[in-house]
């Protein structure tokens, strides 16, 4: 495989993750969505859900993400969502709360959100 | 000399006691702006990669989104103020004040009634005096703004100006409703530590393409898919932008409003610096003119008790 991504993983107010990649899974409005190097330029929607970025070293990211988008563009990616959490920046207790609280409201977004957490913070 | 030595001496402590505070402030402010700067540096990469994104859509499809278009006949703006929340910042709050008031006095002659939604305590204040009706306001993070905040007051904004598009057509029929056409923001942009200027700017229509952030140096842009639609991804993308666009501002306005704070208390610390200087001349000077006076009453004493024992003997 030729090729590496640059993959910038944003928030609204820093940069959470960025670096070298080989592969960047994440859900999108119209499916699950893998980047691979040389891919076409794409604008597209996320849905709350898990980031999975498979980094040059062999490393594997995950991080959380809320609404936002995803643009790809000469072996660029970035990845934008204003809530945007890796796994150690997440407190298991809190999140529970955060999907008892979701559920109850019937929100279901925020239900998805709270959700990718927790699948975050399981596999990490 | 009329002040006794010991009322100056009171008013140089009290002074100097001011001049702790005002010190202390002006140092306080100095180290937060630094902290401010860092968040506005932090927001940058989300501000670029949006307006990237956006610029993108608009430029490769012809997707007519109701943030986008300006309506023919705007009759109801929505004004968003920024202030501090706290005084002692000089005429931080009152410049933009000063602005909202022309820009205001601008809308009305082209016939728009105005909203206001206030950021900041100082400007609900300041209407609440004059008995001016606002909509909303949001207060308590003026020096020290969060995402979140940014994101409260875009989405106030974008479901009023959203409101005003379904009503639209039916506008006239109802008196009550509220349809706004366009947003302007004013707020203090963050030149220098030594200048901050108030600044208004057209949110809404969106005028995509801005000055201060647009992609460097026109290149050229890839030609993108949409995923699901062009119109989807604008849809999506827009509020975001808007509240991108607004915790630019907040985060300018704290800035300026540190500096301002800055500078305010820096004058107010020479100003102290200068009073007890004069203070305590004026107390040297009461001094000394009441050793000489002492010295020359007992001068005078001995003298007319020589003067006594000389005409005895």
């Amino acid at each position: 495989m030729a090729g590496t991504l640059q993959v910038e993983l944003v928030a609204a107010d820093r940069v959470v993750w960025s670096g070298e990649a080989v592969r960047v899974l994440a859900r999108t409005a119209s499916g699950d969505l893998g980047v691979l190097a040389n891919h076409a330029p794409l604008l597209s929607v996320l849905v709350p859900g898990v980031v999975e970025i498979e980094a040059s070293g062999g490393e594997r990211v995950r991080a959380a993400v809320g609404d936002g988008f995803l643009s790809v563009a000469d072996n660029r990616v970035s990845v934008l969502s204003e809530d945007t959490f890796l796994a150690d920046e997440l407190v298991e207790s809190d999140v529970r709360a955060e999907l008892e609280q979701a559920q109850s409201e019937g929100d279901a977004l925020a239900v998805q959100a709270a959700e990718a957490k927790l699948r975050v913070l399981q596999r990490s | 000399m009329a002040a006794s030595v010991r009322e100056l001496r009171a008013k140089i402590r009290s002074t100097q006691a001011t001049k702790k505070i005002t010190r202390a402030m002006e140092l306080i402010a100095a180290s937060r702006i630094i902290k401010a700067q860092q968040h506005a540096a932090a927001a940058a990469p989300y501000a670029r990669e949006l307006t990237r994104a956006v610029s993108a859509v608009a430029t490769f499809s012809n997707v007519d989104h109701p943030l986008t278009t300006e309506k023919e006949n705007p009759t109801r703006a929505a004004v968003l103020v920024i202030t501090s929340d706290r005084g002692l910042a000089g005429s931080y709050s009152s410049s933009v004040l000063k602005e909202t008031e022309r820009l205001a006095e601008k809308l009305r002659g082209e016939g728009k009634e105005i909203d206001f939604y206030l950021a900041g305590r100082k400007s609900v204040a300041y209407f609440k005096f004059r008995d001016i009706d606002h909509v909303t306001s949001w207060t308590g993070f003026s020096d020290k703004p969060q995402y979140e905040d940014a994101r409260t007051i875009g989405e106030a904004l974008v479901e009023a100006f959203a409101e005003g598009e379904d009503i639209d057509s039916d506008a006239d029929s109802d008196v009550d409703v509220r349809p706004v056409d366009e947003l302007h923001v004013v707020f203090t942009r963050f030149k220098s530590m030594l200048t901050q200027e108030p600044d208004v700017i057209r949110l809404l229509p969106l005028e995509v393409v801005e000055g201060t952030e647009a992609p460097e140096e026109h290149e050229l842009l890839p030609l993108y898919e949409f995923e699901p639609s062009a119109h989807e991804v604008l849809d999506a993308l827009l509020p975001k932008y808007v509240n991108s666009r607004i915790y630019y501002c907040l985060l300018q306005a704290a800035a300026s409003e540190l500096a301002a704070r800055q500078k305010a208390m820096k004058s107010a610390t020479d100003n102290a610096q200068d009073l007890i200087e004069k203070y305590t001349r004026t107390a040297n000077q009461a001094r000394q003119a009441g050793i000489t006076q002492e010295i020359s009453e007992i001068v005078g004493g001995a003298n007319a008790l020589a003067d006594a024992t000389a005409g005895q003997e």
